[in-house]
């Protein structure tokens, strides 16, 4: 199979969704004559033009809005906020019409729009790296996938393109490098499936996006050691799929939830209160939550490197559990 | 009940020279600061030693010089992340501002805003904004409060091109001039947000005419002319200030650098770049300032180095500056009561 970026394999997903559908069309800042802030979008606009790929003005509440307005009115607007950060701007928007307006009027009307926006941080301070996924998943009415790898990128937005609901698609910066495989040929992943990374015996990590590298990592230091972790990636967090974490459940009897959200009312907790209120029994240890330290990023390199989890960090925990 | 009179917006031409040498050489001493101070800082980018992102001002400076030279010490100054220009015109010194580039414990603010969030309060800056647009209204409440509180000053609140199109603009614009309230607005006009032309987003691409939205004055200056900036910036504060409500000033002038570090700059020729360059607001000063006889060439090639030590000195304070303590990590959340 050949070996793709996560960005390459996003970008082949949009340009396969557009040359079926012609009533696909991209719109966000810098889309189209830049090639997108994150180059995803590079190439799209000399091959489809300015009527499918729409630069727009700095108006996160406009992009989105009209994009709800467009998909109500039939077309398959993939609308990009540069980053998640600037989807604040855009919340009203994203809540109480993306989400709102298909059962607001008994779904006489629908809305096919997704939403591409990446998260992330690097010295970017305090309102430029920020992890919003627990709050879109709070919402019905909204899908939120948050894929972290090239092959689940790839299907999940097509999969995406394709629904008539409005996805949240929230891809990672610092995964946009990443390799893995990707076959050439048509495929579509479904909403709603978590996927078993690496099976393991002794502890289950539960995770998604950028921290499940950390999970996979820590899973291959520790596997070292004696101690064989199963890491599950969520993949869609609304829909929430907890069947593997479950299964996986009944093997371990112990949880360990990475996140990069603030642990706070973020993923983790709707994770371990579904794990504590369905497979109470099965626990041997109390479920364990990682997340982003709780304070607004800070700009200094070292104390940003403070902000995470890190592969280390996260085989301590996992020791503690099984000790 | 308000009507709109095309007549309050205009586009005004430099006035004649009405500067004294102090502030002519002060003025030039400044521009030079922060066009070193940012070649320096991108060298340090370079080097990896500056991290995120750096959004130069490099081009721009004489709309930042101008503007605080006409600006009281008190007036209130809010910016967006293309900052570093604005708070080293204000007379920051440079080792502060390139401490926080450098996120260093003896930066602006601990290190923990960097780049886009310079702030310095004692000095009545309060801050860049990294959310485009999202400062407007921070001005508007920032003006509301020095009118509730009597106080004598005015609020400037600077900003790009690309964010005349946000909605805050529209919203925070309008209830200031709701409210009569002491802000001035000035928009760097530099063509460009990112990679964007204006005219290829704005229905209206003449800035000035959004006043008209508002019915508040609007004027539209040559951004690399200092004095027509000083000029502009002081009678539109005054107007401001004696209860004129708030006013809008749209700078023309031209970004010599990329949007940020590493930006391709495939959205324009480097024909487009050199022939602005031509227009280099800090040339045109020193050839202004000598066709005046405000200063010798000697005199200015002595500031030039006088600036030269000053940044090599920054360098040398923020690369011997402590980082944060880790144990900074979690102050400042909220404040301690
Ligand atoms: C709400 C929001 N959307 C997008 C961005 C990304 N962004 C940062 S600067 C910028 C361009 C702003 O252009 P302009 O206002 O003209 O200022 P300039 O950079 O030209 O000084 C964009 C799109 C952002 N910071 N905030």
């Amino acid at each position: 199979m050949a070996q793709k970026t996560y960005r390459d394999a996003i970008r082949e997903a949009l340009r396969e969704e557009m040359l079926r559908d012609e009533n696909v069309l991209i719109m966000g800042e810098e889309v189209g004559v830049w090639g997108g802030t994150y180059a995803v979008t590079r190439g799209l606009y000399g091959e489809f033009g300015d009527k499918r790929i729409l630069d727009t003005p700095i108006a996160e509440e406009a992009i989105v809005g009209t994009a709800v307005g467009a998909a109500m009115g039939g077309l398959r607007p993939v609308a990009e906020l540069m980053t998640i950060n600037f989807s604040l701007v855009a919340m009203d928007q994203i809540v109480n019409n993306a989400a709102k307006i298909h059962a607001m009027f008994g779904s006489q009307a629908r809305v096919p729009l997704v939403i591409r926006t990446p998260a992330g941080w690097g010295q970017l301070a305090a309102t430029h790296s920020q992890s919003f996924e627990a709050w879109f998943a709070h919402v019905p009415g909204l899908i939120v996938v948050m894929p972290s790898t090239p092959y689940d990128a790839k299907g999940l937005l097509k999969t995406a393109i394709r629904s008539d609901n409005p996805v949240m698609f929230i891809e990672h910066a610092r995964l946009y490098g990443v390799k893995g495989e990707v076959p050439d040929g048509e495929y579509t992943l479904p909403f709603g499936v978590s996927d078993i990374k690496r099976p393991g015996r002794d502890v289950t990590i539960v995770s998604y996006s950028r921290m499940l590298h950390v999970a996979l990592s820590a899973a291959d230091e520790l596997a070292k050691t004696g101690i064989e972790c199963e890491v599950i990636d969520l993949r869609t967090l609304r829909p929430l799929d907890m069947a593997p974490v479950y299964d996986s459940v009944e093997k371990t009897h112990r949880v360990l939830i990475l996140e990069e959200d603030w642990t706070t009312c973020g993923m983790g907790a709707e994770i371990a209160a579904r794990i504590s209120h369905d497979r109470f029994d099965l626990l041997d240890v109390p479920v364990e939550r990682m997340g982003q330290i709780e304070v607004p990023m800070p700009y200094a390199r070292n104390l940003e490197a403070l902000m995470f989890p890190d592969e280390k960090s996260v085989a301590q925990k996992v020791m503690e559990m099984v000790a | 009940m308000a009507s709109t009179s095309p007549a309050r917006i205009s586009i005004e031409d430099a006035a004649g020279i009405n500067v004294t040498r102090e502030e002519a050489l002060d003025w030039f001493r400044k521009m030079s600061l922060i066009r070193r101070f940012e070649e320096r800082a991108e060298e340090a980018y370079g080097q990896g030693k500056i991290g995120g992102f750096l959004h130069l001002y490099i081009g721009e400076e004489a709309v930042a010089v101008g503007a605080m030279a006409a600006l009281q010490p008190e007036d209130d100054v809010i910016t967006h992340y293309r900052d570093h220009g604005y708070v080293l015109a204000r007379g920051v010194e440079p080792k502060r501002v390139m401490a926080e580039l450098y996120g260093k414990a003896t930066g602006l603010s601990k290190g923990k805003g960097g780049s886009m969030h310079m702030a310095d309060v004692r000095r009545h800056l309060w801050g860049g904004y990294a959310i485009v647009g999202g400062h407007i209204p921070l001005a508007t409440g920032l003006a509301l409060a020095i009118q509730y509180r009597k106080l004598p000053q005015i609020v400037a609140c600077f900003f790009g091109d690309g964010a005349t199109n946000a909605g805050t603009f529209y919203s925070g614009l309008n209830l200031a001039a709701v409210w009569k309230l002491p802000l001035i607005a000035i928009v760097e006009n530099n063509h460009y947000g990112m990679g964007t032309a204006l005219e290829r987003v704005s229905a209206v691409d003449e800035v000035y005419r959004k006043a008209s939205s508002f019915d508040i004055p609007g004027v539209r200056i040559d951004g690399n002319d200092v004095l027509a900036v000083r000029d502009a910036v002081r009678r539109m504060a005054d107007q401001s200030r004696n209860g004129g409500g708030p006013q809008l000033i749209e700078a023309m002038t031209y970004r010599f650098r990329g949007h940020s570090m590493g930006d391709p700059q495939r959205y324009r020729t480097k024909e487009e770049v050199e022939e602005a360059k031509s227009r280099d607001p800090i040339a045109r000063w020193r050839s202004t300032v000598q066709e005046n006889d405000l200063a010798t060439e000697d005199e200015l090639r002595k500031i030039g180095d006088e600036v030269e030590a000053e940044v090599e000195e920054a360098v040398r304070f923020a690369e011997n500056s402590p980082a944060p303590d880790p144990g900074e990590l979690c102050n400042d959340v909220l404040v301690s009561e």
